[in-house]
């Protein structure tokens, strides 16, 4: 198949990047573009793990079509934090042991941004709500509810 | 038809370790010139900490900050032979292992830093880093030093070996008698649940456990296997399962999609205390905490299922089909 252009804003940064018409945002990412924070697991939009902002929404970037991301904005874990200056979220994973393996990580932290970003007040159902698609088989969820309620607070401190 | 409230109670034994023909860890440490100090293992860190526990039991034997200690995992074409992560073993095995290297590699640095500072080994004190003569505190030089002199000015090696092996046991022909583990940690759950005679669903309200996990080195992450335990048990009792029918492969999972485990609408209330009686010969009083987590949770909701409705349904998953099913054939 015929190989298309398409241009995104990724991380703040135009991106241009030749692909198969059919190829997903989450191949893009990983493989053409080699941002391995997004991560791949079920392929098929059961587990969030390939979760990324699109336009600031919450979006399986497994199911997307990289087509569909022309001309909009994509931010991924890498576009958030670094590790000498994390975003908040991931400060908070960090300080209430919110990982173990970690692969749940990237998509969890994107979706409870996406939240953020439109409710920064969030109750702890909310933040549930919020998480539901994407699994986690290590934590148990319970140290992840309590990170991103840990950054609730800070932000009505602040 | 209503919702019934249960309450249901179990405990566990759990072997830390195995017995196989033997069940040995190895590790290796050696000190780079920048005083820095490798852990080489083949043991895999999956997630519940181990790079991280062992780093912490390095530097305490060794007497070096936690952040000089760099613990290299996972590869076991070059890494001294690891029988694996299970029978949450590891934190037991290899931490012996590694106490047993650190204190080779501990002697093998005061000897240089002896040599530098003319003093015997014996009258050195190693705190944090810093060595310094018993007594008298102003002579002192540190870890980088003696790593720094070792290396450009001796042409001597700070490093050590380790093993830990649990010695075969046979099981006696006669009494069935045999050594099995190293050591057991001990946990009970208190489940508390709700079934719903109509639809046969149950829903865990809230899971106490007590655990008995001898010394904990990191008790964030033992608090953390408990909690993730408590949600994997849950759903071992209530959803997991890849062949609902088994023996007949109907309706099997031909995905993750199909395999349900809990997201994080569904977890209980979880609390949890720990009491710590360290063990004889774990490193600094470990037993194994990992694998226990997710056991005692699953018959404790099942006896919760029987306070609650009558019925024990003792195949797992707990399905609401099979709690209708059950409660069928009581009525009848």
């Amino acid at each position: 198949m015929e190989s298309i252009t398409i241009t995104f804003k990724l991380n703040g940064k135009t991106t241009a990047v030749a692909v198969e018409p059919l190829t997903s945002l989450r191949s893009v990412l990983r493989e053409h573009l080699h941002f391995h924070a997004t991560k791949a697991g079920c392929g098929q939009g059961g587990c969030g793990s390939c979760t990324v902002l699109v336009n600031g929404e919450s979006v399986l970037s497994c199911l997307m079509l990289a087509a569909l991301a022309d001309g909009q904005e994509v931010t991924t874990l890498e576009g958030i934090g670094t590790p000498q200056h994390m975003h908040p979220l991931q400060a908070a994973f960090f300080d209430k042991f919110a990982a173990q393996c970690g692969y749940c990580s990237p998509g969890m932290i994107m979706a409870a941004k996406a939240l953020l970003d439109k409710n920064p007040h969030p109750t702890r159902a909310e933040i549930a709500e919020a998480l539901a698609g994407n699994l986690c088989r290590c934590t148990g969820y319970v140290a992840i509810l309590d990170a991103i309620e840990a950054v609730v607070t800070q932000m009505q401190e602040a | 038809m209503a919702k019934h409230y249960g309450r249901g109670i179990a405990a566990v034994n759990y072997p830390t370790g195995m017995n196989l023909g033997g069940d040995p860890t190895q590790a290796l440490i050696f000190c780079q010139p920048t005083g820095g100090f490798s852990v080489k293992l083949a043991s895999t860190d999956l997630g519940q900490g181990l790079k991280t526990v062992i780093a912490q039991i390095a530097a305490e034997t060794l007497g070096v900050p936690f952040d000089s200690v760099l613990v290299d995992t996972g590869d076991t074409d070059s890494a001294p032979h690891c029988m694996g992560t299970f029978a949450s073993r590891g934190t037991h095995r290899v931490g012996n292992a590694v106490i047993m290297a650190a204190n080779e590699a501990r002697k093998a640095l005061m000897d240089v830093a002896a040599d530098e500072m003319e003093a015997a080994p014996e009258d050195l004190v190693l705190e944090n880093g810093e060595i310094y003569v018993k007594g008298a505190p102003e002579r002192k030089t540190n870890v980088f030093n003696v790593a720094l002199a070792a290396h450009f000015k001796y042409g001597k090696t700070i490093s050590g070996r380790g093993i830990y092996m649990k010695q075969k046991s046979s099981v006696d022909p006669e009494t069935g008698a045999c050594d099995p583990d190293s050591t057991e940690a001990h946990a009970t759950t208190v489940a508390e649940v709700e079934v719903d005679d109509e639809t046969g669903e149950v829903k865990v309200l809230r899971l106490s456990s007590a655990y008995e996990v001898g010394r904990q080195i990191n008790p964030e992450m033992v608090h953390g296997q408990i909690v993730s335990g408590a949600v994997m048990g849950m759903a071992h009792a209530l959803t997991e399962t890849v062949f609902p029918y088994y023996p007949a492969l109907d309706h099997h999972t031909h995905s993750f999609g199909e395999y349900i485990i809990p997201t994080a609408l569904d977890i209980p209330e979880i609390e949890s205390v720990v009491l710590e009686y360290p063990s004889s010969n774990g490193p600094y009083g470990v037993k194994g905490v990992g694998e226990m987590t997710a056991n005692s949770p699953i018959p404790a909701i099942v006896n919760a299922i029987y306070d609650a409705v009558g019925v024990w349904v003792t195949d797992l998953p707990v399905t609401p089909e099979k709690v209708l099913r059950a409660l069928e054939e009581k009525d009848q």
